[in-house]
């Protein structure tokens, strides 16, 4: 049976500086949680509190409804893999693998078994003999990913671990990890900076800025629900289009929700457009102005494409099919994939927009 | 003709002797390589190499026992003479005590080096290099001299013990065979401890060296692995510092088997291996013999170094 985190107003200071503001947070037995935002936020600081690498300054941490704040490390249940591997360079992959069976005293049968496992499951069993310096980046990576499977840990801990990596393994160590974790079933908790792999490795994804939570949620609601501007323009690849509006076009409904009620006509709003949503077919909703394209990126079947609208402004649209540079576009979008932010970040719900947006 | 313009056209000549010269270089960059290189490596080749094959093939020449010439004939005769009771002793004397000092500035060097890497920073980490090297940049023999003062039996430490009414535990010690003698500055405690005195700065600057490149994450990763700190410090801090050790262990060792000066002022009057090459290529002449001696710590060195090798000391380089 999987194992349940929960943070109750989790809180860290450094000193009388405090990076960590409270955070609450459930995460479900067998969960594949992501913690994503941008460097500095206190993803690592977090993951750390969990592991027990850092002392909680105020609030608790809950493992299975167990107070965990005062448990050392190796008594939490849980493997972290770090970013830099932080394998032992004197040692073989074998003996890395070994190493934490080792200290519990496991005995040397059971240890071969679970190492041997390990090994077949990441496919580096013909690399048993090697010391790390003499492995690829990959490589390193499988090692500290065995490294903490053979603990048969309760739950487990990634800090950024494929961000030594370069482009086309990140793609496939990321496919790895999932399954992996799909197989095993284990509570995991994953840092990254990067949305995309938060997106794709999943099932909860907590959005992360100054050390508090901006959001959380599935990758799809996150993308289709962002409850700020942050969120909005975090998650989702190119970034979501804000354009500013004038509040007076705008009818609001007599039971929205959100920032509605604190709305101000003179205070123009934020609307927000993915890039993806945006299209040249006349039929779809409302009319965004004449587009004027300034540079294209072709990548085959799709292009994004960079225009300047009429006040401006810098607007990024993915197109299907072709567009030239110089060319004017006729943009549209649906407005039930828009968003409308208050003055103060936070989405606005039930408001309409009119027809045709004048931006400001 | 053509070949010639075609050539210009890529690298315009540069007018004058020194232009040409390093047009040449550029586009010769071995021999650049070959005479940036050949002056230190003919200093290290001929003066230092040079040398002691020099000193290597004198001790396998022997002294003609009553010209007192040296006889330049190929012979073991120096060798047999180096281990005979008196000189072996002057060997296995010389050994233990840089053993002995090698262990003991390893053993006080490592939790200083340990915190100075770990722990110390800004302005505790300037006062410990200060601290570390102040030593350094005072003469040796005034050093040395000042702890003859220290050790003597009407210093400064047999005052300090009478006031601690400690006086018997001196007393005690210095009544052991070997170690004892009759003041501190006369015996080999009082060598050992002026030995290790004085090559602490060697042992403890690599040691800390090597503990600061430890990553920080492999600690961490030890005790989320499960590990008590007792098992990280054997199987992780220990062997990855192991190459420090070993680097300050050859300051220490070579140090003291070279040494001279220290066991000629503090210590009982036998000789060190320092000691006896002095007096057998000064009065003695006897200078194959002098040869054989520093032959000695180079013979000695050279194992503990393929030893230290052997037991993965340098694994984790
Ligand atoms: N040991 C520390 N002392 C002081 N501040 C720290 C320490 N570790 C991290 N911080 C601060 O805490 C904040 C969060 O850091 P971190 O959790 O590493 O961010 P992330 O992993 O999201 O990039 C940063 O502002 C960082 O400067
Ligand atoms: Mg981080």
């Amino acid at each position: 049976m999987a194992t349940a985190v929960e943070l109750q107003n989790v809180v860290k200071s450094y000193g009388n500086l405090q990076v960590i503001h409270g955070v609450n947070l459930t995460i479900d037995p067998g969960e594949f949680t992501v913690f994503v935002g941008p460097s500095g936020c206190g993803k690592s600081t977090l993951l750390r509190m969990i592991a027990g690498l850092e002392a909680i300054s105020d609030g608790d941490l809950l493992i299975d409804g167990e107070r965990m704040n005062a448990v050392t490390p190796s008594e939490r249940g849980i493997a972290m893999v770090f970013q830099s591997y932080a394998l032992y360079p004197h040692m073989s992959v074998y003996k890395n693998l070994a190493f934490g069976l080792e200290t519990a005293r496991l005995p040397r049968a059971e240890i071969a078994k679970r190492v041997l496992r390990a090994a077949e499951i990441l496919q580096i069993e013909p690399l048993l003999n090697r010391k790390p310096k003499q492995l690829s980046g990959g490589q390193r990576q499988r090692v500290a990913i065995g490294r903490a499977i053979v603990r048969e840990p309760k739950i487990f801990l990634f800090d950024e671990p494929l961000s030594n990596l370069d482009a086309e393994l990140r793609v496939q160590m990321r496919v790895e990890i999932a399954k992996l974790q799909q197989r095993l079933g284990n509570t995991t908790i994953y840092v990254t900076h990067d949305q995309v792999e938060a997106m794709t490795m999943a099932d909860k994804i907590v959005v992360l800025r100054d050390g508090r939570i901006e959001q959380v949620g599935a990758p799809l609601d996150l993308y289709n629900h962002p409850r700020n501007l942050f969120v909005a323009g975090f998650i989702g690849s190119p970034k979501m289009n804000f354009l500013q509006i004038s509040a007076a076009e705008i009818e609001v409904d007599a039971d929205a929700t959100g920032s509605a009620a604190g709305r101000r006509p003179d205070i123009p709003m934020t609307l927000g457009i993915r890039p993806e949503h945006i299209t040249i077919d006349p039929n779809t909703g409302a009319a965004l102005g004449p587009l004027k394209v300034v540079l294209v990126e072709s990548l085959g079947g799709q292009t994004v494409v960079y225009a300047t609208a009429a006040n401006g402004q810098t607007i990024t649209v993915v197109l299907d099919g072709q567009v030239a540079v110089g060319e004017t576009l006729e943009a549209f979008f649906d407005p039930a994939k828009a968003h409308l932010f208050a003055a103060d970040g936070n989405v606005m719900t039930g408001a309409r927009l009119p027809h045709i947006i004048k931006l400001v | 003709m053509s070949a010639i313009t075609g050539e210009q056209a890529i690298s315009t000549q540069r007018s004058g002797l020194a232009g040409r010269i390093s047009d040449f270089f550029w586009k010769h960059p071995h021999v650049f390589l070959a005479v940036m290189l050949a002056p230190p490596l003919l200093w290290l080749g001929i003066i230092y190499l040079g040398s002691l094959l020099a000193l290597l093939l004198q001790s396998f020449f022997s002294i003609d026992d009553y010209s007192g010439l040296v006889n330049y004939e190929f012979t073991l005769a120096t060798y047999g003479q180096l281990l005979n009771e008196t000189n072996l002793d002057i060997i296995i004397r010389t050994v233990c005590m840089a053993a002995i000092v090698t262990l003991f500035s390893a053993l006080i060097a490592f939790p200083i080096a340990y915190y100075a890497a770990r722990y110390a920073r800004g302005k505790w980490k300037a006062l410990f290099y200060l601290g570390v090297m102040l030593p350094l940049w005072s003469s040796y023999l005034v050093k040395i001299y000042a702890w003859k003062l220290i050790l003597a039996k009407e210093g400064i430490l047999t005052w300090l013990l009478t006031k601690l009414n400690l006086l018997w535990l001196l007393d005690a010690w210095l009544s052991l065979p070997v170690i004892g003698g009759n003041s501190l500055s006369v015996s080999y405690t009082g060598t050992f401890i002026v030995f290790v005195y004085v090559w602490m700065p060697f042992m403890i600057l690599p040691i800390q060296a090597s503990l600061e490149r430890v990553p920080v994450n492999l600690i961490e990763a030890s005790s989320d692995l499960g590990s008590t700190p007792q098992q990280t410090f054997r199987h992780v801090l220990f062997p990855l510092a192991l190459p420090g050790i070993v680097a300050g262990s050859i300051f220490t060792f070579s140090l003291t088997l070279g040494d001279y000066i220290i066991p000629q002022i503090i210590g009982s009057s036998r000789l060190f291996i320092g000691q006896a090459v002095y007096a057998q290529q000064g009065t003695a002449g006897n200078i194959p013999l002098a040869a054989a001696f520093t032959v000695v710590p180079i013979v000695i060195m050279g194992l503990y170094l393929w030893a230290a090798r052997r037991m993965g000391a340098f694994d984790a380089l």
